[in-house]
Formats: C-alpha cells, sequence, structure tokens
C-alpha cells in the first residue's frame, strides 16, 4: 500500500492504545488466587494440603464441643454432666454477674454500669480523630472521669461504699490495666527524659528507679506488698490490698514505658534536637513541639505491646488474693453445685475470650493510629 | 520451699508482732467496736469456702466464721470475709487485717508454737486417703498391693505413701507429676489405678471426674491433717470464744439441738440442755458475750452435723461420709468438754 507509506511514514505504530484485556482466567477469581497464593510450588501445594487437612481435623470437633454439644442453660452441675457434653455456657450465664462485678453488690451495680458509660463517653470522641475538642475530652478523662469513677466505684458522698475486697472480676482487671496505662504513659516519658538528662541527679534517680523495677519480678512486687508490708506497719494499719496492687503495677508499667519512649528519642536525628535548640524554645516546648510528636510516634507498636502485656500481667493480682477476671472465674471451679470434668475448660475459654476482645482492640487501633500519624518519612 | 519461706515470714511476724500481740489483747473489743468479724478463708475449696452464683461464700470453714459472729453480735451476717492464699493466711492473722483465720489450716506443733498463734480446735478431720475405681472391687486400702498410683511429687503425701505401703508389706508402682491438674487428667485417663491426696481433696477430685458415680474413696486415712480455726496468741478471751463456738455446734448436735427445734429445746428442763442455751448459769457473760451466745450460734448457724451436711455431706454433690468427723458417741472423733 505505498499511499499509505507515504502519507504516514509510521503506519506501523498503533495510533491507538489497545484495550486493556482482563487477567488469563487461570489468574482471575478464587481459582486464581488459591493458584498464586497457596499452590503455586510444589512445596506450597504440600504446605496448604498439610494446614487445611489440619484444620478439618480441628475445626468440627472444636465447633462441635463449643456450640453443638455445649449446654446452653440449667440450674447446675447435672445440667453439664454426661459422657458428650461440651463447653457448660450454663455455668458462665450463672456465674456471669460475678465474673464482671465480682462481689460488688447486687443493688450497687449500677454505679460499675455507670462508670463504664462515663469512661466510654470519654473514650469514643477521643478515640476518633476527626472530632474536635480533644483538650477538653482528654481533661474529662484525665481529670474528671477519674474523679468521678473514684466516687462512684468507692462509694463517696452519701453513696454506699463499697470496700475494694468486694470489687472483683472484670471491673478489677479494667481498673488495674487502665490505672497502670494512665500513670505509666505520662511517668515512663518522664523517667525516658529523665534518663538521657544532663542533670546527674535526675540521670542517676532515673537510672536506678527504672533499672529496680526492671529487675524485680512484678509478682515479687506484689507478694512483698501483700506479705511483707503489713508487718512493717503498725497494728491495725492496713492500706488497701488494691491500692498497694495498683502502685505496684504502676511503678513497673512506667519503668517499662520509660525504656520503650527512650527506644523513640534515640531514634530521632540529633539534628532535630539542635534544631530545637536553635530555635530559642524552652527545652519542655522543644519536647513538646518537636522531639516527642515524632519519637512517640515512632514507639507506637512498643508502647501498646506494653499496654497489652500489662493488660495480661493483671492476672498475677490473684497472688495477693484479689479476684481479677481470671481469679474469679478459677475460684468459681471450686462451687461444688458447679464441679464437673467441662466446668474448667468452659471457664477458661469465656476468659481467654474475654481477654482477647480488649487486647485485639488495643492492638488493631494501634495499627489504624500508626498509619494515620504515617507522615511518610520512610519510603 | 513452703516452710523456709514460712518460717522466714514468722520470723520477721514474731519480731513484729511482740508489741502487736500486746496491742490487739481485746480483739473482741475490736470486732465489737468494729461492728463485724474479719474471717480469714481459703481463694477457693469445694465444702470449706467457695462462692455460690450469688457470690456468697460457702463452707464449712465459712459457717464456723459466720457462727462466731452469730455470738458476738447475734447476726451470723456481721462478717467480711478475706480470702486469702497459703502463704498470706499466717501474716493475715499476725498482722490484724483478720481476727480468725478459718482455711483449711492443719493444726502442726510448729505451727501452734513457732507462729505466735493458737489453733482453737478441730473443725474437720481430714488425712490422707485413696481413691479407686468401683470396678476394681477393692474395699480396703490393705488389698491395694501392686497397684499403680497416681500422687503428686514432692509433697508430704508422697511420703506417706512410701511409709503406708512399706509398712503393710505392699508393692506398688508410683506415678508421680508435677501439678494436681496432671495428676486429675492421669486418673481420669486410667493410667493409675488410684490416685491419693488429702480425703477432702479427693471428694472434691471426684467430681470433676468424667463419671465420678464409678469411683469410691476408700475409708482408710493413713496421716493425720486436723484443720482448724487459727488465732492470735496472747489473747485468751478471744481463743475462748471461738473454741466453745466449735464446742457449742458440737454439744448441740450431741443434744439433738438443731437450728429448727432450738426455740423449743429452750423451754427443755435438761440441765445441760439449759447451760448450753443459757437458761442457767453465767457462761457467756464469763467470755464477754451474752449468756444466750450458743442459742444464737445455733439458731442462726445450726449444730455441727447441720453444718457438715449442708456443705459437704451426703446429700451434697461432694458426698462426704462423716467418718472420722462423726461424734465421739458415733465412733467419730468431734467430742467437746461440757458446759458446766
Amino acid at each position: 500500500m505505498p499511499g499509505i507509506e507515504s502519507a504516514n511514514p509510521f503506519y506501523y505504530v498503533a495510533r491507538e492504545e489497545l484495550p486493556q484485556l482482563p487477567p488469563p482466567t487461570s489468574q482471575r477469581g478464587f481459582g486464581g488466587w488459591m493458584r498464586t497464593n497457596l499452590f503455586a510450588t510444589p512445596r506450597d501445594t504440600v504446605l496448604s494440603i498439610v494446614v487445611l487437612l489440619l484444620l478439618v481435623w480441628m475445626i468440627p470437633p472444636m465447633v462441635q464441643w463449643l456450640f453443638i454439644d455445649a449446654v446452653w442453660t440449667g440450674e447446675g452441675r447435672e445440667a453439664c454432666l454426661g459422657p458428650d457434653v461440651g463447653a457448660c455456657w450454663a455455668f458462665v450465664e450463672a456465674k456471669f454477674g460475678q465474673f464482671i462485678y465480682g462481689r460488688y453488690p447486687l443493688e450497687e451495680r449500677w454505679r460499675v454500669d455507670l462508670t463504664a458509660v462515663l469512661l466510654i463517653i470519654g473514650l469514643v470522641p477521643i478515640a476518633i480523630p476527626s472530632v474536635p475538642y480533644k483538650r477538653e475530652n482528654a481533661i474529662y478523662l484525665l481529670v474528671v472521669f477519674p474523679i468521678l469513677a473514684f466516687i462512684l466505684l468507692t462509694g463517696q458522698f452519701g453513696l454506699v461504699p463499697v470496700e475494694t475486697s468486694r470489687w472483683g472480676g472484670l471491673l478489677v482487671t479494667l481498673v488495674v490495666a487502665i490505672v497502670g496505662i494512665v500513670v505509666s504513659f505520662p511517668f515512663g516519658i518522664l523517667l525516658a527524659l529523665g534518663r538521657r538528662s544532663n542533670l546527674p541527679i535526675v540521670k542517676t534517680l532515673s537510672v536506678v528507679f527504672i533499672e529496680f523495677w526492671r529487675g524485680v519480678p512484678l509478682i515479687t512486687v506484689l507478694f512483698m506488698s501483700s506479705v511483707m508490708l503489713p508487718l512493717f506497719l503498725p497494728e491495725n494499719v492496713t492500706f488497701d490490698k488494691l491500692l498497694r496492687a495498683l502502685i505496684g503495677v504502676a511503678l513497673f508499667a512506667s519503668a517499662y514505658m520509660a525504656e520503650v519512649v527512650r527506644g523513640g528519642l534515640q531514634a530521632i536525628p540529633k539534628g532535630q534536637y539542635e534544631a530545637s535548640d536553635a530555635m530559642g524554645i524552652t527545652y519542655w516546648q522543644g519536647m513538646r513541639l518537636i522531639i516527642l510528636p515524632q519519637a512517640l510516634k515512632l514507639v507506637i507498636p512498643g508502647i501498646v505491646n506494653t499496654f497489652i502485656g500489662l493488660f495480661k500481667d493483671t492476672s498475677l493480682v490473684l497472688i495477693i488474693g484479689i479476684f481479677d477476671l481470671l481469679g474469679i472465674v478459677q475460684q468459681n471451679f471450686t462451687d461444688p453445685n458447679w464441679i464437673t470434668p467441662v466446668t474448667p475448660a468452659t471457664g477458661l475459654i469465656f476468659a481467654a475470650f474475654v481477654y482477647f476482645i480488649f487486647c485485639f482492640s488495643m492492638s488493631r487501633y494501634s495499627v489504624f493510629m500508626e498509619r494515620r500519624l504515617d507522615t511518610g518519612h520512610r519510603s | 520451699m513452703k516452710y523456709s519461706i514460712l518460717s522466714a515470714v514468722a520470723g520477721v511476724a514474731v519480731a513484729a508482732g511482740l508489741s502487736a500481740t500486746a496491742a490487739s489483747a481485746a480483739t473482741l473489743d475490736d470486732v465489737k467496736g468494729k461492728g463485724f468479724l474479719q474471717c480469714g478463708v481459703s481463694t477457693g475449696l469445694a465444702g470449706f469456702s467457695a462462692p455460690d452464683d450469688a457470690g456468697d461464700w460457702n463452707g464449712i470453714d465459712v459457717d464456723l466464721c459466720r457462727a462466731v459472729a452469730a455470738a458476738v453480735f447475734n447476726d451470723a451476717d456481721a462478717v467480711k470475709f478475706s480470702p486469702l492464699s497459703a502463704k498470706e493466711r499466717f501474716t493475715a492473722l499476725q498482722s490484724g487485717e483478720i481476727d480468725l483465720l478459718s482455711r483449711n489450716t492443719t493444726w502442726t506443733m510448729s505451727r501452734d508454737t513457732e507462729l505466735g498463734l493458737n489453733f482453737a480446735g478441730v473443725n474437720y478431720y481430714d488425712g490422707q486417703g485413696f481413691m479407686v475405681r468401683k470396678s476394681l472391687g477393692v474395699n480396703s486400702a490393705l488389698q491395694l498391693s501392686g497397684a499403680s498410683v497416681c500422687v503428686q511429687t514432692g509433697t508430704t503425701t508422697e511420703l506417706n505413701l512410701t511409709d503406708y505401703f512399706k509398712a503393710n508389706n505392699m508393692t506398688y508402682n508410683p506415678v508421680v507429676f508435677e501439678k494436681l491438674e496432671e495428676v486429675n487428667a492421669a486418673y481420669d485417663s486410667n493410667r493409675c489405678d488410684v490416685y491419693t491426696t488429702d480425703q477432702s481433696g479427693l471428694y472434691a477430685i471426684r467430681l470433676g471426674l468424667g463419671s465420678p458415680d464409678e469411683h469410691i474413696v476408700l475409708p482408710e486415712v493413713i496421716s493425720k491433717e486436723p484443720l482448724g480455726p487459727v488465732v492470735r496468741q496472747g489473747d485468751d478471751q478471744w481463743f475462748n470464744i471461738v473454741k466453745w463456738v466449735h464446742f457449742a455446734m458440737i454439744n448441740a448436735e450431741e443434744m439433738g439441738i438443731t437450728s429448727e427445734n432450738v426455740d423449743e429445746m429452750r423451754e427443755s428442763t435438761d440441765p445441760n440442755v439449759m447451760r448450753l442455751l443459757g437458761k442457767e448459769g453465767k457462761f457467756g457473760e464469763d467470755i464477754g458475750l451474752t449468756n444466750d451466745w450458743a442459742y444464737q450460734v445455733i439458731k442462726h448457724v445450726g449444730n455441727y452435723g447441720e453444718v457438715f451436711e449442708a456443705n459437704v455431706g451426703e446429700t451434697t454433690p461432694l458426698g462426704i461420709a462423716r467418718g472420722l468427723n462423726a461424734l465421739w458417741s458415733k465412733g467419730g472423733l468431734q467430742y467437746a468438754p461440757p458446759v458446766r
């Protein structure tokens, strides 16, 4: 075709983009996904099949035990006896109040509920970045709420007093964990700054504090506070067991938090410190506006790790006769009206499930915050 | 290990406690002043002190606390319970955190003499026993020669077992485990013929087995584990109160006084009953209580037999036979001096 040739010497070049074709059927949809992710190589294939068989082997009996053979209602152990009985949810149902509130008096439990509602009112808006009034919200959460919670839970100003020895279950777990988290975060930051300080006394005190509390096991601290401390106090001066545990846990968590934060501080290039000095702002302003926002962002995974660890460590208060969620579940295994072969397993699964909900939520929220705060310094 | 901690604690306790005991001489006045009895119980032991569905404490140790409260306040509910671990219990008593320890505590000489404490009686005679499957057809521990025995390692239980079999010229294969749960699982899965530990424990463990009815606790008791309430040394009045509350419950059972018929029995002309229930003499006032103290105990809590049956007896899931805990007049060891 000489005509075309002369009109356009690049006649063989496509003049418009070809429409994109769908990937070949072998790589499309569920089949394609399986082929690339599960059966790409012979080794993958073998592994996939083994895992699949494991699942087939494990899941049906688990579902059978947890749900199909499970006992959902019943008045006592007779309901959960028998050769083919699965989980005894009737036990959890009968003891549910105790698992949540411990021995908190029945007619006063609304106070615990109200405290929980007050906490949620403060927590939800502060957790959602787009909600305004963060400063007021934080003041409510860190100053107003603790006072209200203290008044409500212990019973001040005309409310019926409820001693902490009657608290238990999830209530104690949350009180210990939240106090630990709220106290350890600011203290940890202060200790981390103290450890990097040039002032020798501040530095030494911080190092001694951190190393001491990291060096002793929490269980020892709790044990000492409950067994030895009363002997050193004058007769009849008892101070609250739960308070002792709270102080122990808070000091402990602060030391761990300090080291996590210090990791973040060390990752900030020296130039940032020098720049903040060069701006002519004070040390605290520099820390608050320049260094800490960067450092804390870096160590979100470490901080959340410490929080989750702390949340789970709360079950150690059992050793000093405070019954947190796990403690009260285990204690109820000894109720002769509910002793059956399946009771312990059921109770422990319930406790594990509750712990999982809390720890998993914390971990997901941290992932969310990490993504949100990622200002793209890394490629 | 347990004992080294205990004695270390005890050393400090005695040193710190000398002044303390003097200050706390009048536990009764303290208790009356507070308006309630602070009672140390276990952190959970079926039949002795365990929570029910409402979260209230139940058990024979708990009922002893309630009985003392009834004697002091005419109100069995004027008690606050402190659940204590085995390690905390003596310190809690020493430091005045609790007024009475009623926590399945074995009465031994060293505890009685070295810790600055006094045992006020025995509210449950426990001891090491054996549990077997009914299908074995065994009804005495002396028939157990050649059996495999599940036992927790490193305990006095293990030593008692060795001694017992040696003394009776029998052989056995020990199947030992570190943890109680492991022993339970091993016995349940038929890895041994016999399970040995304290009898009260055996009854509780039996409940948790696949089919409790197929197992039987043998009658032999091969060790002495007298469990009883403990008070601080140096306060004889309080010691007497706890001791006699327990005795009153035993005497009441012996005289046939129950929580139901106590009001009728109060009209009785039997001098023994009249003295116990405060119709004659001033026995209550002599120990700092009201004269109807025993009436209040029986009215609100019951006699020893009632307490036993309600918490651990044959009608409860535990189904423990009276055995050593029967009255002395019925072949057991529970014996109380007369009120005279």
